[in-house]
Order: structure tokens, then sequence, then C-alpha cells
């Protein structure tokens, strides 16, 4: 008998837990819903994402405002490593109730996340990528693709400088995946759009810091334009040797992936001239100079956002318009909100009205630019002069290439 | 116009004169090394965090004090070398005693704690930094254009590297100090201010990095990993022309310079592997180095 009967302990244990039941009834009363912005915040990515892309996540919740839910966002650094990625997004997805990742710098990383994601019915977003796979053999109904992708980039650049008069070609690419994609592409489209590609100095990545030698080769070949199929400190230091060799003078040099936090990195006196793409540039048009005027004060040195920025602000703000409109409990299905936010045509000041297709890619239009002069810029960050914009349905990579969801 | 195995000749020299000019950072950044391990037995992993911070004082000087090159080339060694006599006094210092793997490790922290704050402030793309004026241009050798600029790099190297191989082998005070390398007991019994020598040899390694990285930052990217793709051909340097050898360094800095030069002109993808095949081949044949005496 004395068994059943609680001890005063029990009865006191048993009203804090209610207490406690009753607080968390409380608070869920207003739902939860968790974005990770998962990024390289430490090392070569860290200015074109980074802390940035999460000032611009940040912004699309503030902008997106009170819900019939709360909005929390997390953040980690996955160091470039994709098992790190992996495993954070793992985490995030099982322990700490996250129902989006976004971000994704790194293609390796985007690529083992978008993996997770699919295994847990989440949903992630790849704003900061460069690889085709992503909507290509490795698509997933769990992951969607901003901003830009190697073909864009590569396929822009190379159409338009060809079509301007830059015929024959010189690459000097990383030798990696990424580099030899790039490469590939643009070597492609140039031969397509008929040029001709006289050469090619694929150097060890990482570990070279002086490009004088693959310059000169570049420069001897006798090509119109030399295309630096590389990104971040690499390009930088191409350009300033190319600028230190006099190489500006005699040819056109091409990046074919280039940030705005790079330009910045390398100056206009040395950067003038060239020719590079991109999806979003902050001063293309009122809707973009309102959104750079919004975020910039929160964003790292106050610097307007790069394109991978845009589309991390761009990707979270129409997840969140999607699960508000599906209704919190079933936007938890991960695939379900995916095929939501392909159904619903977009629209937002990074870029303009746009939607997203069918394996994942969203459409929007490249644009290429010309780097201002340092007599032409008219201040801090007017650096880019937009000389020619390639339609959405031509920026994005054919439909298909080995993608599940595209139906032959 | 004349090949050398289907190089053009024009090509071939400009890539060798490249090489050289390659060279002259490694030899600059290997001659601090050596000299640190050579004196104090110090590996000291943090020589690429250094020679960045060369650079970062120099882009610091002229955006916060509106101080040009010229004086950079004299005050950044000056204060990245008093930062490093702070290392050396209150951390390295301590180490001594012990294996040269504490001093490895702690060296190593100090570059991933000095790069992390660098990253930190200032991000990780870059930051510009202009060629002086008075050496832009360049200036036709027939075979190629050499800028300015790259000229002025190996004439300054190479001062530099005879000017520390006087100072080490040549001067009473370079005497004094390798003969407190080999005895430090008897030296101090002449009354001679060991630590002191040893604090300031410290800082003069550390002050020629700093030079290295002024010299570096108009024609490589101003940012806190640039050290870190120098660091490991600059440890193949001293370790091929042997550990602690001033002129072994000097020499094979330049050599491995124009060798992957070369590579770069006939096989690109392997000019970074190069460096690497060399260093293993002459630790087969040499263990000690090129130069090295052998333990």
């Amino acid at each position: 008998m004395r068994d059943i009967q609680p001890s005063r302990r029990q009865i006191l244990g048993g009203a804090l837990a209610a207490a406690g039941l009753a607080g968390s009834a409380a608070r869920a009363a207003r739902p939860v819903l968790r974005i990770g912005v998962l990024g390289d915040q430490s090392g070569p990515y860290r200015d074109l994402a980074g802390l940035g892309a999460l000032a611009c996540a940040r912004q699309a919740v503030a902008e997106f405002g009170a819900g019939s839910f709360d909005v929390e966002i997390v953040t980690a650094d996955h160091q470039n490593k994709p098992d790190v990625g992996a495993a954070i997004a793992r985490q995030w997805f099982d322990r700490d109730g996250v129902d989006m990742v976004t971000d994704l710098t790194n293609s390796a990383v985007a690529l083992a996340v978008a993996q997770v994601a699919r295994a847990k019915n989440k949903v992630a977003l790849a704003t900061a990528t460069g690889t085709t796979e992503l909507t290509g053999r490795q698509c997933s109904a769990n992951s969607l693709h901003w901003s830009y992708d190697v073909y864009m980039l590569a396929r822009s650049t190379a159409l338009q400088v060809v079509k301007s008069g830059g015929r024959s070609w010189y690459f000097v690419a990383a030798d990696y995946v990424f580099g030899r994609q790039l490469q590939g592409e643009a070597a492609a489209t140039v031969a397509a759009s008929g040029g001709t590609v006289l050469g090619t100095s694929f150097y060890p990545f990482p570990g070279t810091s002086d490009f004088s030698s693959f310059l000169l080769a570049g420069q001897s070949s006798g090509a119109d334009v030399i295309g630096f199929a590389n990104a971040g400190a690499d390009l930088v230091n191409g350009l300033k040797q190319a600028h230190e060799f006099g190489l500006s003078r005699r040819v056109r040099l091409a990046a074919l992936s280039g940030f705005i936090s790079d330009i910045d990195a390398v100056g206009l006196e040395v950067a003038q001239g060239l020719n590079l793409t991109s999806s979003f540039y902050w001063d293309l048009n009122e809707r973009t100079r309102a959104l750079s005027a919004r975020v910039r004060p929160a964003m790292p040195r106050q610097a307007p956002p790069t394109m991978a920025q845009a589309g991390t602000y761009s990707g979270t703000l129409h997840y969140l318009k999607t699960v508000a409109a599906m209704g919190l409990p079933a936007a938890r299905d991960g695939a379900a909100t995916v095929a939501q936010m392909k159904a619903t045509p977009c629209d937002d000041d990074a870029f303009g009205s746009f939607r997203v297709r069918a394996d994942g890619r969203v459409l929007v239009p490249a644009y290429l630019f010309r780097v201002k002069s340092p007599a032409e810029s008219r201040g801090p960050w007017d650096y880019y002069t937009k000389l020619a914009t390639t339609p959405p349905d031509e920026a994005a990579p054919p439909l298909g290439r080995g993608c599940v969801l595209v139906k032959e | 116009m004349f090949t050398i195995f289907g190089i053009p000749g024009p090509l071939l020299f400009g890539q060798l004169l490249l090489g050289l000019i390659n060279g002259a950072f490694y030899a600059m950044l290997s001659l601090g090394l050596a000299v640190i391990f050579g004196l104090l037995n110090i590996i000291n992993f943090a020589h690429g965090a250094l020679f960045m911070m060369g650079a970062f004082v120099a882009w610091m000087l002229l955006n916060y004090a509106g101080i040009g090159y010229w004086w950079a080339l004299l005050l950044a060694p000056l204060i990245v070398g008093a930062f490093g006599l702070v290392l050396e006094r209150t951390l390295i210092s301590r180490l001594y005693k012990l294996d040269h793997l504490y001093g490895l490790l702690l060296t190593f922290g100090l570059a991933l704690v000095i790069e992390g704050l660098f990253r930190n402030e200032y991000g990780s793309s870059g930051m510009p930094y202009q060629i002086p004026s008075a050496l832009q241009g360049a200036t036709n050798l027939g075979f190629m254009f050499l800028p300015n600029y790259r000229g002025w790099v190996v004439v300054a190297a190479l001062v530099v590297c005879i000017a520390t191989w006087l100072l080490i082998e040549k001067t009473k005070l370079g005497a004094m100090l390798r003969a407190a390398t080999e005895n430090a007991p008897l030296v101090q019994a002449f009354g001679v201010n060991v630590p002191r020598m040893v604090t300031l040899t410290y800082a003069g390694g550390v002050a020629l990095a700093a030079l290295a990285g002024v010299l570096a930052a108009p024609i490589y990217s101003v940012n806190p990993n640039m050290g870190s793709s120098f660091i490991n051909t600059v440890f193949a340097v001293v370790v091929i022309g042997g550990m602690g050898s001033i002129i072994g360094s000097v020499i094979t800095g330049f050599g491995l310079g124009v060798i992957e030069g070369l590579t770069k002109v006939f096989y690109p993808e392997a000019s970074a592997t190069v460096v690497f095949v060399v260093m293993a081949i002459v630790l087969l044949t040499r263990p000690a180095g090129l130069f090295g005496k052998a333990a």
C-alpha cells in the first residue's frame, strides 16, 4: 500500500514537472522555425559569403516579419571540410530542430549537406555554391541551387567576350575540380561561338602564389584574352601580377569566377578593364540599391552583398514565404516545401521576379560586367559597368544532365 | 625565333628570370629561418605568419598613417621585429631546454593565432597595395619585359642575403653569436649577455621575414593566408640547404626558384611538387642537406 502513496518529494517533483510542461505548452503556442546558416567563416571564401551571408539571412527574417511562428537562426563554420559540414547539418536536423540549411559555400560541402538533407527530409538551399552537380546527377527533391553556378559564370563571360571580339583564349586554371570545370565550360563555349583556345596552364592548387610564368606563357601564345579559371586569392594574385607585367594593356583579362569582394581586394587600379559575370550587383537597379542600403549596416566592413550573399537573402525569404503559405506543420516535410518553392514564383529585391526550375536551379539572368577605372568610379564599391545580359534560360545549364527529377 | 625543347627561347629565358625572382623570396624567408634554427635551435613555424605581418604592417602604415613603401621597408621590419622580441622573451625562451618538438608546436600554434586574428579583422580576400611610383613600369630586356619592381626585389634580396651572411660569418658579433650557440656558458663567462643576444637574433630573423613581407606586398595578395602558401616550400629549402646553413639556404632558395620556374614551362601541374621531389632526392643522398654538417 505504501508503495503507491506518493511521497512529499514525489508530489513536489510532479508539481515542478507540471509547471515545466505548462511552461513549454505556453512556448509551444508559438512554434519555432529554425534556419541554419552553414558557411566558410574563417577560410578563403569568408568574404564572399561567411558572416555577410548570415547578415543577409537575418535581413530576410527581419523583412519576413512576424508570421504565425518564430524564426531562429543558428550558424556554424564548416571550415571547408565536407565531413564537418555534414556532421553539423546532421546534428542540426536531428537534435536542434533545424528545418533548413543555407549558404553552403564550397561545392564539396554543399553536395555532402544536400545528401544529409535528403536523408532527413529537410531543406538545403545552396546559395554560394559553384558545382552544377547539385542540379545534375546529384540533384535531390530536398535541395535548391540559388545565385549562380560555374556553368553560368563561365558561359556568360566566354560568350559575351567572344561576341565582342575576344576570339582567341588562353586559360590560367587551378588544377582541381572547380578550376577544371570552369575551364571546360568556358573552353566549350569559346569553341562553340567560333573562337579558339590556344592553350591552358593548369597550376597546382593550393600552394601557387606566383602566376607570372603562366601569364607570360599566355601572352606569348598571342591570345586576345587570358581567362582566369580560379577564385579568391589566386584570382587576386593573378590580376595583380598581370597588371605588374603590363598585360592588361595588351590582352583582355576575363575572370570566370570573380566576386565584388575580390575586386575590392585587388583595387580598381589593378582590376580595371576586367570582364566578369555576376547575377547580382548592388548598383544594378532601384531594388538592388534599396536592398543593399538596408543590409549594409549589418555587413562586415559595411560591404554591399556579393551575389552569394544576395542569394542567401533571396533563398531565405522565399523559403519563409513558402512556409508561411503552407503552414508550419506541413512545411516540416522538406521535400513538400521544396516542391512548393518550385511551384511558387519568386519576387524579391535581390533578383526581381524569377522562378525555380524542376531540377532545383533558380533561373536568374547573368550580367557581364567590366570593372571601372579609378577615374570612372564615383566612390567606394562603385566598381562595375554592365556590358551585356544573358537571359535566365540561357544562363542556366541545360535541363536534364542526369537529374532524376527531370522527366525526359 | 629559336626554340629549346619546343619552347620558344624568349619564353624560356623569361621563365628562368621569373624563377630567380621567386627564388629571391625563398632565399630571404629561408635565410631568417636558417638563422633562427642555426643559432637558437628553434624550428620557427610562425615564420610565414610573421612574413604576412610584415606585408600587413606596410599596408597599415600606408592606410592609417600615410607612410609609403620606402619607409615601410624600414619600419615594418622594426615593428614586427619588436613583436618577435616580445614573443621570444615571453614564450619561446621558455622552451630552449626542451625538445625541438615543443618549439615547433608553440610556433605553429602562434602562427594559427596570428593568422586567425588578422582574418577576423581584415577578412580573407586581402588588401590592395600598389607598387611604389618610382618602380612602376617595365624594362625591355629583348626576350621579355621585366617589371622594374621585380628587378628591384632580386637586387634587394641579394643585398640582404649577402649582408646577413657577412654579419654572421665575418664580424665579431657574428663570431660571438656562433660561439654562443656552440657553448653558451663559456661565452657567458667572457662577460657576454647570451640571453640578450639570442633574443636579438630571433628578432633579427623575424625582421628578415617582415622585410620579405613588405617586398611581397605589391606583387602578392596581402591576405592573412599569404604566408602559409610560402612556408612549406621555404621549409623544404631550409632542409635541402642543410638545417641552419645560411649560405646553403640562400643558394638553395635561388636554385629551387629556377627549378620551379622551369617546371612551370614544361609541366605546370608538377610545379608545386618538384621542390619536394628535389628534397627527397637530396635527403636520400645527403641526409644533412647540401651544405649541412653531418650531426
